[in-house]
């Protein structure tokens, strides 16, 4: 049997000052990059798009501040102030531009921004119009996904405004033969360019951007290397100044060569990661299996005895500190979907070797071991598990679970390997799989996967069915038909089906004319020089150049889904309580219930324009008039007590969640209306689209904009999270949630399942309940279940870091695909995370 | 002739009890994730039980959260089987299986033996929360299907164990050596300690000491006086006397631990 060194390290000073700095003040917007962006551009004009890009990256590298943060051993900042972002107005810019006075006082991920900078930012945008990537999606998509769009049956906001990323590179591959073994590869692919090739333009342009590129990011780390130096210079503490000299040194060597100890490979590393962030401002750059790329270069100093352990830890917790240094403004309603200035940078340990043997190591353990001393919300730290895993490590994992982060995620091997496979992924590389983002899987360094490339709310689709497809008063959906003339619920569940199929088939389009809006707008040199095959097929990710495609939006809303369907048929057509007229009345009145304020002020200004457009001008008086009856729903005692007995009903049926075969192989079904769709339809970079499930935190937002459902849940409320029972509906306990849970088709969703639990910290006490602990996810992953996630909170404590966010700053919670400050979260987003159903121990 | 795997057409899986509750993933009894099945009707109407549901056979209604509830369901060993295995995933992971608790379950010889039988043959793991006041031949037929029996012991003094169980414990010793020296179990001793009645450090001391003879047993789980079980009586319309009583600081609770400790057993607060 293998043994790991499973010993507690302490943290440090040094990195308990780090994290101090790190939140010594408000995140800020800077304008370096857009400023050094623009400049580049209005001089490339005639150039063709991937020479300007490279030229454009190269322009930034050179001239972009640099600073070194006090006490790291780690340099490369984006930023000059910690925790701060650049921005990017080659994706889209309109929305900051109207948002530049308000983004630091909105509720979800506030920034601050300098009057220098706003001024910079109003003065560089008028060059972006009509260059942008959002805007040249918008002229591919059609007239009807625009418009399903902006009634919110989906939202692709992510990549429609932003860059893809979601990607994990060949790190390894780096870290071995640096950017000048890189180049070298390059320039042998280039020799055998001949002008009269079919492809030269293209396959020419683009490797001579990547070597460009490459070179860029060497001439990066110089100017590290002499700011290093220089400040070692001027360095009045001895032990810093070495320090500093070493720095100088590393920076000198990596990325440039190959690394030849731990603390270059580190280095070299963190280059890489965060000037993927400054090619683009796609997020989920994840590092993937840093615990076996980076192995090789511990155990070669280990063994040695040029490394302690001790400082290897250290060193760990310098990279997960900069990972929380980097940063990203999003739009106000964007920012609400991701909140809690989350890049998603997914961090994985364990699992398996492509051979299929167990892949973990000591450093998985200082992987655990540095989000212990951290508690930070970066890296998202997955660790995948398969019946192999040591005990050792999956208690570990339990440990850290404990300290109640978050964190790690789980992952089930066993599921998501046949899935990947089962979508044309080798079995060599399904094993070698790495999380993305939230939770979405793919082949480590060979994949575009566009995971989370939309959100996909299941519930919009089923109002249009009690509609005819009118949403607020436009034809948006299918016409399935009058849902009061439905004689059979197969004839409802038909319709349902059908305005699900033609939503996806909009979101479809609006995806793939996303696509080839970044495929000409922004093509990335970069980050392309290190998925494979790009080079070889003369490539970027985004033209086709990865050997796998996939496009991953993500549906959510199943448990409403299914406890809504199965209302309807048990209560409208197999018992005939209600009326089909009855539940749609009550569906249109919220079930009689006031609508919340912002919802309320919502409905008031439809009412207010619709009249208004109709010649109808009204009073301020009878606005208000409007808007409380909004507020204060249905008044008639009589009407009110049907709603009542209505919602009663509903609450006495059997629920999903409860580990009930009926509910939930109905669920499954409801699930398969999404994922066995979805995966007909085809991507412009050759490959296929497939579901995940999962919210992120839309399910929040996205639940403002949709009405009650016949779950009884109330309008404008959350939709359920991830792929769990509706909060509160799952009455029987952990394993009754998780047995009902694996009973969806996890395998079929290849592009991520979520499923959230909340335990109480007692549920975890002492080693038998770590094992308990650890025998239940395993119990779960036994039945095939995907993913699982822990909040280990008490309840009282969520309350009162409501009350006094001041005395929880540094509280850390898990939101859906990854963990967030708690107290940086909208207040609704908190309420959901409270009232998502805890699991205690049965006394 | 029955299929061997038949299990289900077995005579003892048709044998009917009275329960009053099932709940999953309980981690506080018995080793593993388990399933605890209540069965109701108890000999002792001990002061301080946090079940009283669990304690009268007969059914009654109870008020809980503004609803009235009916408490006590017949059910057949299969019914509950169906139940208990739909957890089999955990058990297998955990070392875990079935819990048979309160009420006492040594009251329904003619149907918790049959249950414990049945977990065996699908081969999860069996235990029983008692309080050993039973005939020693009940006991015999329950000994053959048990992995654990954990049995409280309450106090040495039997007037005492009286004036607040209302019966003696004579008996209840007599059964702790019996199933010790059977060597059929693995036999855990468990004392709630109640201020008033048994919390202090030499009433705790002697039960320990005891517990340290009975041949086999080396754990003692010590459970502090809660009152969550108070609510109940007021949803059966029935006085709880202990209101008065406050649950004791964890200074306290550990100086009771360290008193247990001196007998040498491995002691811990909790199940």
């Amino acid at each position: 049997m293998r043994k790991f060194n499973t010993t507690d390290l302490p943290m440090t000073d040094r990195i308990r000052k780090l994290l101090d700095d790190l939140f010594a003040k408000m995140p800020e917007i800077e304008t370096d990059r857009a400023v050094l962006l623009t400049e580049s551009y209005k001089q490339t004009e005639d150039k063709p798009i991937i020479m300007r890009r490279a030229l454009a990256f190269e322009h930034i590298l050179e001239n972009i501040p640099i600073t070194i943060r006090d006490g790291e051993l780690i340099v490369g900042s984006a930023t000059k102030s910690p925790r701060s972002c650049q921005v990017f107005p080659e994706y889209s810019y309109e929305w900051l531009e109207g948002e530049l006075d308000t983004v630091e006082f909105r509720e979800a991920d506030p920034f601050h921004i300098s009057e220098e900078n706003k001024r910079i930012l109003r003065e560089t945008y008028p060059y972006w119009k009509g260059k942008t990537t959002s805007e040249l999606a918008t002229a591919y998509m059609a007239p009807e996904a625009i418009l399903a769009i902006d009634h919110n049956m989906f939202t692709p906001g992510n990549y429609f405004y932003n860059g893809v990323g979601h990607v994990t590179v060949d790190y390894g591959k780096i870290l071995k033969i640096g950017y000048k073994g890189l180049i070298a590869e390059v320039q042998a692919e280039l020799d055998k360019c001949n002008v009269y090739d079919g492809d030269y333009a293209k396959r020419h342009e683009f490797l001579e951007a990547v070597i460009i590129s490459c070179k860029a990011v060497i001439t990066y780390a110089r100017r590290y290397a002499k700011l290093a130096y220089d400040t070692a210079q001027k360095c009045t503490d001895p032990q810093r100044k070495q320090e500093l000299l070493l720095i100088a040194k590393n920076c000198a060597t990596v990325p440039e060569n190959g690394a030849t100890t731990f603390y270059e490979a580190c280095q070299s590393f963190w280059f890489i990661q965060m000037l993927i962030q400054m090619e683009s401002s796609g997020h989920s750059i994840s590092p993937g299996r840093f615990d076996q790329y980076m192995y090789p270069y511990y155990e070669a100093d280990i063994n040695k005895g040029i490394l302690t352990r001790e400082f290897a830890q250290e060193l760990i917790d310098c990279i997960w500190v900069k990972l929380n240094d980097l940063n990203k403004v999003r739009d106000a309603a964007s920012a609400e979907g991701f909140a809690g200035y989350s890049l998603f940078q997914n961090l994985c340990a364990g699992g398996q070797t492509k051979e299929g043997l167990d892949a973990t190591n000591d450093l998985s353990f200082l992987c655990i071991q540095a989000s212990m001393h951290t508690r930070m919300p970066a890296p998202s730290f997955s660790v995948r598990i398969w019946n192999g895993t040591p005990d050792e490590f999956i208690i570990k994992c339990a440990e850290l679970t404990r300290t109640g982060i978050g964190l790690p995620a789980y992952y089930n091997d066993e599921v998501i390997i046949p899935a990947l496979m089962s979508r044309g992924v080798s079995i060599e590389d399904a094993r070698d799989y790495n999380i993305i983002g939230c939770v979405e899987p793919q082949a480590s360094h060979k994949t575009e996967g566009w995971h989370d490339a939309a959100f996909f709310n299941m519930c919009r689709p089923l109002e249009l069915v009690f509609s005819n497809g009118v949403d607020k008063g436009v034809q948006v959906g299918l016409q399935t038909g009058d849902v009061l003339q439905m004689r059979t619920f197969d004839e409802f569940y038909d319709a349902y089906k059908a305005q699900m199929k033609y939503m996806i088939r909009m979101m479809v389009n609006a995806n793939n004319s996303i696509d080839v809006a970044h495929a000409e707008r922004c093509p990335l040199p970069f980050l392309s020089s290190m998925v494979d095959d790009c080079i070889k097929r003369g490539k970027t990710v985004q033209e086709g150049g990865a050997i796998y495609n996939f496009t991953g939006p993500q549906g959510f809303g199943i448990a409403n889904m299914t406890d809504g369907l199965y209302a309807i048929k048990t209560l409208v057509f197999e018992k005939r309580l209600v009326s089909m007229a009855d539940f749609k009345d009550a569906l249109i009145h919220n079930y009689g219930r006031g609508l919340t304020p912002k919802a309320a002020a919502i409905a008031t200004r439809e009412v207010v324009d619709n009249l208004a457009a109709a010649g109808k001008p009204v009073s301020k008086a009878q606005v208000e008039e409007i808007c409380r009856m909004f507020l204060a729903g249905t008044q008639d005692r009589q009407q009110l007590a049907k709603y009542d007995k209505l919602l009663e009903m509903i609450e006495d049926l059997p629920k999903y969640g409860n580990d009930i075969e009926e509910i939930d192989l109905f669920a499954r079904d409801v699930a398969y209306v999404y994922t066995k769709e979805l995966q007909n339809y085809k991507n412009p970079r050759g490959g296929i689209f497939h579901a995940g499930l999962y919210p992120v935190s839309a399910n929040v937002p996205l639940g403002e904009q949709t009405g009650a459902t016949p779950d009884g849940r109330l309008a404008n409320t959350p939709i359920a999270d991830g792929v769990g029972p509706r909060s509160g509906s799952d009455k029987k306990g952990p394993t009754a949630a998780a047995n009902s849970v694996a009973r969806l088709d996890h395998g079929i969703a290849s592009n991520g399942t979520l499923y959230n639990q909340k335990f109480h910290p007692s549920a975890l006490s002492g080693m038998e309940g770590l094992k308990d602990f650890a025998s239940y996810i395993r119990a779960y992953f036994d039945q095939k279940g995907m993913h699982m996630q822990f909040n280990v909170v008490s309840r009282e404590t969520l309350l009162d870091a409501q009350a006094h966010p001041e005395k929880y700053k540094s509280l850390v919670v898990r939101v859906a695909g990854y963990s967030a400050l708690f107290t940086t979260l909208s207040r609704s987003l908190q309420d959901d995370i409270i009232n998502r159903t805890e699991q205690a121990f049965n006394a | 002739m029955l299929n061997e795997l038949d299990y289900y057409n077995f005579d003892y899986y048709s044998a009917r009890g009275r329960i009053f509750d099932i709940q999953k993933y309980s981690i506080h009894d018995g080793p593993g994730i388990r399933t605890i099945v209540f069965l109701k009707g108890c000999a002792l109407r001990c002061r301080w039980c946090c079940n009283p549901e669990s304690q009268s056979f007969e059914v009654e209604q109870m008020m809980f959260e503004g609803k009235k509830k009916t408490m006590g369901l017949d059910v057949t060993v299969a019914e509950v089987l169906d139940i208990v295995r739909e957890d089999m995933f955990y058990y297998r992971r955990s070392g875990g299986g079935m819990t048979l608790s309160g009420g006492e379950s040594l009251l329904q010889p003619n149907f918790a033996p049959q249950l414990l039988r049945a977990c065996h043959d699908f081969d999860i793991n069996t235990a029983i929360e008692t309080t050993g006041f039973a005939k020693w031949e009940t006991i015999e037929k329950y000994l053959p299907h048990l992995d654990h029996v954990l049995m409280d012991i309450k106090h040495m003094d039997s007037a005492k164990h009286k004036a607040f169980t209302t019966q003696p414990n004579e008996l209840i010793l007599e059964n702790a050596r019996k199933i010790a020296e059977s060597g059929m179990v693995n036999l855990v001793i468990r004392v709630p300690m109640i201020p008033t009645f048994n919390a202090t450090p030499e009433e705790i001391r002697q039960i320990a000491e005891f517990a340290a003879t009975l041949p086999g047993v080396e754990r003692l789980h010590l459970l502090p006086y809660h009152r969550l079980g108070q609510g109940k009586y007021e949803g059966l319309g029935r006085d709880y006397t202990m209101s008065h009583i406050e649950p004791m600081p964890n200074e306290y609770v550990q100086r009771l631990l360290q008193a247990a400790q001196h007998s040498g057993l491995k002691c811990q607060i909790g199940g």
